[in-house]
């Protein structure tokens, strides 16, 4: 056990740091969830990509800089301490790209990484449907081929940002006679695809970033195809254990909740208006922050050994969801009157990181999901 | 960056448990709520043989000249088979603060040969010591020095811990007869560090203790034609358990580390690991009883030996609360 950084990953991190401290955007962004900011920060990731530091981890190919996965942990760190901000293309960069690492032939590594890196297209995910929420096995949107394309009628909702994507990753029904995880198969669809209405929804914080999908006989070529035809279900749990594990949500956005809640307590304390037990609980949620990093630190180092990450991604993604939550319902309860003014810089006020904060327990498998998978997966729960 | 246990510290946990499976299983956990010392018979000895109680002794004192890194793991162990020995006082504690002081190289002999047995009463751990009647030597606190007395020449009142194996004493005793080990306050507050590192490792280890029986008794259990456990409030309430180890856990790990390595933030990340084990051995017991039903609130089942200790562990060596203070005011909150 060697829990300091080595001379490397300490130059690492002063490079990443003052990388942002001089290439920060200096004007405020409108929220990425409308369209205006969703390109403001299109172009951010540009700036990223350009100096190497949109995909860290990713081969130099692609645009990374083939950094390790501590590494990686440092650049999330860095990146949310400074204040930077929040990147667009999350779906694709930390969802679909390594399922395209793992599954995807060389062509579709060469189509469509650089311009994932780049930003020039950015992804939504759709896999929920109307009727198909935690029990994703149910899907019914098909998409049957016709020589080498596939035909896709059904209807996609809460697709994050999916309105405005350039491309989508869903999951489909191509074998219309199966059921639940056998049949389906993963497919990459461009945003523009003839035969496909995107209608946008408002989300409980105002902005209109739910969208929903129809497919009306949408074509899409059988080279879009990620993964075997009927292979979909385990492609899109190699996608899934990314969503609740280390890629979606690494702690440094964590820690840096953490710390501006404790700027926040001490700010109070100075003007005499502490409280002994809101102390205690901007403590709790600090200690929880801070247990979130050496916990995922020790997952790292079981990954770099060669161990690997199944169903315990799931208490991570219990963790940092209520984590998030609790950091944010605290902040709130200093703030007392002045919690419900959403007037601050768009999203870095606190109601509005609650309002996001909340949905954190519901998206990437609910935490009812996740505790089931954590009894019956990894402590061996009876199922029925 | 590298957080993993070598090989070698994994084989030494392995032979630990081995040792307490054999030595240490809950029959002779009984025995010691009822007998005359609150102890194992033969049970020091042993770990005296695998130099476990010297293990933090210097090489020259028959010691391993281990750290904590390398300790941790064993006092989760002990949770795990609620040893009810002075283990931590005297292994954790005792041992390393008279090596590091130079000083009563006799009773650290003695200590690590396993001959005699030292505990330790800190002001900041609470008002009792464990095992203070049956101990040959007390490591004790007085304005904010730390003394070494004979037991015989302290004075010695029993007090009943809810947890019979956890004989409990009231100490009193005159600076005349007390030998001086150190009147430097940091080694005051790295004594009182380890102190607290040790019991959450050993809460850790209790509710890891915990949540496996209580999975194993869920899934043979049968209501209503199944097994009691595979009703979806019985699995988020293991759930919770589980997941309150798993991110202790890396913090009582953490929190060694930090100690052995004289990291700046030691008492800080102490306190995060202690207050986060304490929770979570609290939330254990409770669930664990909670998932038992009746047969947990018997005396006859083994449950309630581990649910006794762990909420004693849970305050000994400050409680979560104690320590989220701590935590506070090295974040300078309040
Ligand atoms: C902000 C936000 C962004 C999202 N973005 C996307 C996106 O980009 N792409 C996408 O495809 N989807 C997205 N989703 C949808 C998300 O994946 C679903 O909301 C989620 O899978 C749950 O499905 P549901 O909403 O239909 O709830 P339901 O499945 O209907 O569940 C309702 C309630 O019942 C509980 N429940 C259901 N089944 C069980 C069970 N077996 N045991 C215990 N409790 C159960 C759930 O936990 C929940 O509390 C997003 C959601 C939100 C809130």
């Amino acid at each position: 056990m060697d829990l300091t950084f080595s001379a490397g990953e300490l130059a690492f991190r002063d490079e990443i740091r003052a990388w942002l401290a001089s290439n920060l955007p200096t004007e405020a962004m409108a929220s990425m969830d409308t369209p205006a900011g969703f390109e403001q920060h299109r172009a951010w990731e540009r700036v990223l990509f350009d100096a190497g530091w949109s995909v860290p981890s990713w081969p130099r190919l692609f645009g990374g800089r083939e950094c390790s996965l501590v590494e990686w942990l440092i650049f999330e760190e860095e990146y949310y301490a400074s204040g930077a901000p929040g990147r667009v293309n999350t779906n694709g960069i930390t969802l679909l790209g390594p399922t395209l690492f793992a599954f995807g032939t060389d062509e579709q590594h060469e189509r469509f990484l650089p311009a994932m890196a780049s930003g020039d297209e950015i992804w939504a995910q759709a896999w929920s449907e109307p009727d198909s929420g935690s029990d994703l096995a149910s899907l019914s949107t098909t998409a049957v081929r016709d020589g080498d394309h596939f035909v896709v009628n059904g209807q996609k909702t809460w697709c994050s940002r999916g309105a405005w994507a350039d491309w989508i990753f869903c999951i489909v029904r191509t074998d219309p006679g199966s059921e639940r995880h056998a049949g389906l198969s993963y497919l990459l669809v461009p945003g523009d695809a003839a035969g496909l209405t995107r209608r946008p929804v408002g989300r409980l914080d105002g902005e209109p970033a739910f969208a929903e999908l129809f497919f009306d006989d949408c074509r899409v070529h059988e080279s879009n195809l990620l993964g075997g035809e009927g292979d979909g279900w385990s492609v899109a749990m190699a996608t899934a254990s990314s969503e609740r594990g280390l890629n979606l949500r690494a702690p440094g956005r964590f820690l840096a909740a953490a710390d501006r809640l404790a700027a926040l307590q001490r700010r109070l304390a100075a003007s005499g208006a502490a409280d002994d037990e809101l102390t205690d609980q901007v403590a709790s949620a600090w200690m929880k922050a801070h247990a979130y990093r050496w916990q995922t630190y020790q997952v790292a180092s079981r990954l770099q050994a060669g161990g690997t990450i199944g169903s315990e991604a799931s208490f991570m993604k219990v963790f940092w969801s209520e984590l998030d939550v609790e950091l944010h319902a605290t902040a709130l309860r200093l703030l007392g009157g002045d919690g419900e003014v959403v007037d601050g810089p768009h999203g870095r006020d606190w109601m509005s990181g609650y309002l996001f904060a909340l949905a954190g327990p519901i998206y990437a498998g609910t935490n009812e999901i996740q505790r089931n998978i954590i009894a019956e997966r990894v402590l061996g729960l009876p199922r029925k | 960056m590298d957080f993993s246990f070598t090989d070698d510290q994994l084989q030494f946990r392995d032979a630990v448990r081995t040792l307490l499976d054999d030595r240490c299983p809950p029959a002779a956990v009984r025995s010691a709520w009822t007998n005359e010392t609150g102890r194992i018979e033969g049970l020091w000895a042993r770990l005296a043989d695998m130099g476990v109680l010297g293990l933090m002794a210097p090489e020259e004192r028959g010691g391993l000249g281990m750290g904590e890194v390398d300790l941790v793991l064993l006092l989760e162990e002990a949770g795990r088979a609620a040893v009810p020995d002075p283990l931590l006082e005297h292994t954790a504690v005792a041992i390393p603060t008279l090596s590091d002081a130079g000083v009563c190289a006799d009773v650290v002999d003695a200590a690590v040969s396993g001959a005699v047995t030292v505990t330790v009463g800190l002001a900041d751990a609470g008002p009792y010591v464990l095992g203070a009647e049956q101990a040959d030597h007390l490591l004790l606190e007085r304005h904010a020095s730390l003394h070494l007395v004979d037991a015989a020449a302290a004075t010695i009142t029993p007090v009943s811990s809810v947890d019979d194996s956890r004989r409990l004493g009231r100490v009193e005793f005159a600076l005349d007869d007390a030998q001086l080990v150190s009147d430097d306050p940091r080694a005051r507050s790295l004594a009182f560090d380890r102190g607290a590192l040790g019991a959450a490792a050993q809460c850790v280890g209790v509710a890891q203790q915990l949540l496996d029986v209580t999975v194993a008794y869920v899934a043979e259990r049968h209501q209503f034609g199944r097994p009691v456990g595979a009703n979806q409030a019985v699995k988020h309430h293991l759930a919770n358990v589980a997941l309150a180890i798993e991110f202790a856990r890396p913090m009582v790990y953490e929190a060694a580390w930090c100690i052995a390595t004289g990291a700046e933030h030691r008492s800080r990340e102490v306190s995060v690991a202690k207050a986060m084990a304490s929770d979570a051995v609290d939330l254990a017991c409770r669930r664990a009883l909670q998932c038992h039903g009746a047969i947990g609130y018997t005396i006859e089942y083994d449950l309630q030996l581990w649910l006794k200790r762990g909420w004693a562990l849970a305050a000994a060596w400050g409680d979560s609360r104690r320590h989220r203070r701590r935590v506070a005011a090295a974040l300078q909150l309040a």
